[in-house]
């Protein structure tokens, strides 16, 4: 049995549950008080990931750390169609790991910025803001040029991936940080997208899709 | 008095919260920002704290013994937060006598940043028809989406506004749900930027969980909305309440956050209401008879 160290307010750990849910994953959840009460910081948690972040995964023995990390092993190990990290592709798993690590840099900006608006985070938010821009700027071109060419989404695969799954949370809860999709209409295409995946959930923040328009 | 750059004097002469008492480590001092003044405070660990003007020589995270401190503004302990006042004759604060009640969990299930005028937030708390769309399963679920006829009242004699025999279907009312259930509600607003909310309890059917939000003014579009918790639950620990709030606040925030204007507009032609919107009307009109400016878009005289 899979069980989550879990903060509900936190896009990292939402898209675990968003792809145990694809997945069909049967799963517990410990909830963490990350805020306000600083758990992950705790002694208790810091024996369990000493980064002291959010989420990590106990599968059976097997303590796994980095919502990235934890998203590979989910798909590698239970993905009966083994399409969300397809094993023996490997130009697919480059292109897979590039936006995994993209994900990173919009956790280092949108993600920070919500945190400075939302829990008073001390950190520079006009740089996050700009960051973010930037990076989403690039997502939307490469997006864009995608549905020219008839991809729906981030690698060059006619199915989504983890890395679809990675980078879509802090997207997506990119207002509470200041940072408008406006001017993104690809990224929001692509967000309609990946909330019209069978078996997508959702959190706080975060809202289904209408159903999509007959073709 | 020292000049404010906040300039509603109905809104200076009120208490207004800063901090959970419980999460401000003793001796430490913590900015905040109240109606666009810098403020500083800290408490001493023995029950006190104190809140003071933003000063140089005392920046955030340095040491410092309240009691040796001189020029503080007003302090009130209440609901386990932190009030201070801008104004030498601050109005009473209202009274919750249910906090009193010692087998209650008293709980701040979080101060969130909010980029919305507390009018604004105070209205979506009182609206009882965004449950089944926003707080899907959790406060209200399809077909269940009629808000039914209730009371409201404003009080003159204790200046607020009551809004009584509400009733909603509700899948998951709180963390000591079991199951779906009719849910009675009772709001006040006894503060421009507070709202008090009374609910069945599903452990005790002659006693109501309290929920209340505190807001504080950060400047006209900005809060910081403290939410307190005084409920009846013998079962789950506390981050489990914190989480479950926190959940259906987070749910809020977006919509709040999208809204346009940010301010609250008080011309009652300005925003067409429905009948279940009778709290907002009653709200906007009590705001309009006490002269509010701040926080709103005062109706053209």
């Amino acid at each position: 049995m899979i069980t989550l160290y879990d903060y509900e307010l936190s896009g990292n750990c939402y898209k675990i549950r968003l792809l145990m849910s694809i997945l069909g994953l049967d799963y517990t959840v410990v909830p963490v008080d990350f805020y306000p009460g600083r758990e992950h910081k705790s002694d208790w948690f810091l024996a369990i990931n000493p980064l002291g972040q959010l989420p990590v995964i106990d599968d059976d023995g097997l303590v796994l750390r980095d919502a990235q990390a934890i998203l590979v092993y989910l798909a590698a190990k239970y993905d009966a169609g083994n399409s969300w990290y397809p094993r023996e592709n490997a130009d697919l798993l480059g292109e897979i790991g590039q936006w995994m690590a993209f994900a990173d840099s919009i956790t280092a900006t949108a993600s920070a910025a919500r945190l400075h608006d939302a829990l008073f985070y001390d950190l520079d938010a006009e740089a996050a803001r700009a960051g973010a821009h930037r990076l989403f700027r690039i997502l939307d071109e490469h997006l864009w040029f995608g549905e020219q060419e008839g991809r729906d989404w981030l690698c060059s695969a006619a199915h989504p991936t983890v890395a679809d799954i990675a980078c879509f949370p802090y997207v997506m809860l990119s207002e509470e940080g200041g940072i408008s999709r406006q001017d993104y209409p690809a990224i929001r295409r692509w967000c309609d997208r990946v909330k019209r995946i069978k078996g997508f959930t959702v959190m706080s923040g975060v809202f289904p899709a209408g159903p999509a328009k007959a073709a | 008095m020292t000049s404010t750059k906040c300039t509603d004097k109905v809104i200076l002469d009120l208490w207004h919260p800063l901090a959970a008492l419980s999460e401000v480590p003793a001796g430490t001092v913590f900015d905040t920002v109240l109606l666009e003044e810098r403020l500083s405070y800290a408490t001493d660990g023995a029950g006190d704290a104190a809140v003071w003007r933003d000063r140089r020589d005392l920046p955030e995270g340095s040491p410092v013994e309240i009691a040796t401190l001189t020029d503080t503004l007003p302090v009130k302990l209440a609901y386990g937060y932190i009030w201070t006042t801008l104004s030498d004759a601050p109005a009473d604060l209202f009274p919750i006598p249910e906090f009193a009640e010692n087998d209650r969990r008293k709980l701040n299930a979080a101060t969130l940043g909010v980029n919305i005028s507390a009018p604004r937030a105070i209205e979506n708390f009182l609206d009882m028809g965004h449950f089944p769309y926003v707080h899907t399963d959790i406060l209200g679920a399809e077909p269940h989406t009629e808000v039914k006829e209730y009371d409201v009242e404003i009080s003159v004699e204790r200046d607020e506004i009551l809004a009584t025999r509400c009733r909603f279907f509700q899948p998951m009312a709180s963390t000591a749900s079991t199951g779906g259930a009719d849910v009675d509600y009772i709001y006040r607003v006894p503060h421009p930027y507070c709202s008090v909310l009374y609910k069945s309890s599903p452990l005790d059917e002659s006693r109501l969980d309290v929920i209340a939000v505190f807001l504080q003014p950060v400047d006209q579009e900005h809060i910081r909305a403290h939410m307190m918790l005084c409920v009846l639950d013998d079962t789950n620990e506390d981050k489990v309440i914190k989480r479950f709030q926190q959940t259906i606040f987070g749910q809020d925030k977006p919509i709040l956050e999208n809204q346009f204007p940010k301010r609250l507009p008080l011309d009652p032609r300005a925003e067409t209401p429905i009948r279940a919107d009778k709290s907002a009307i009653a709200y906007r009109r009590w705001l309009s008879q006490k002269g509010i400016t701040y926080g709103v878009i005062p109706a053209a005289t």
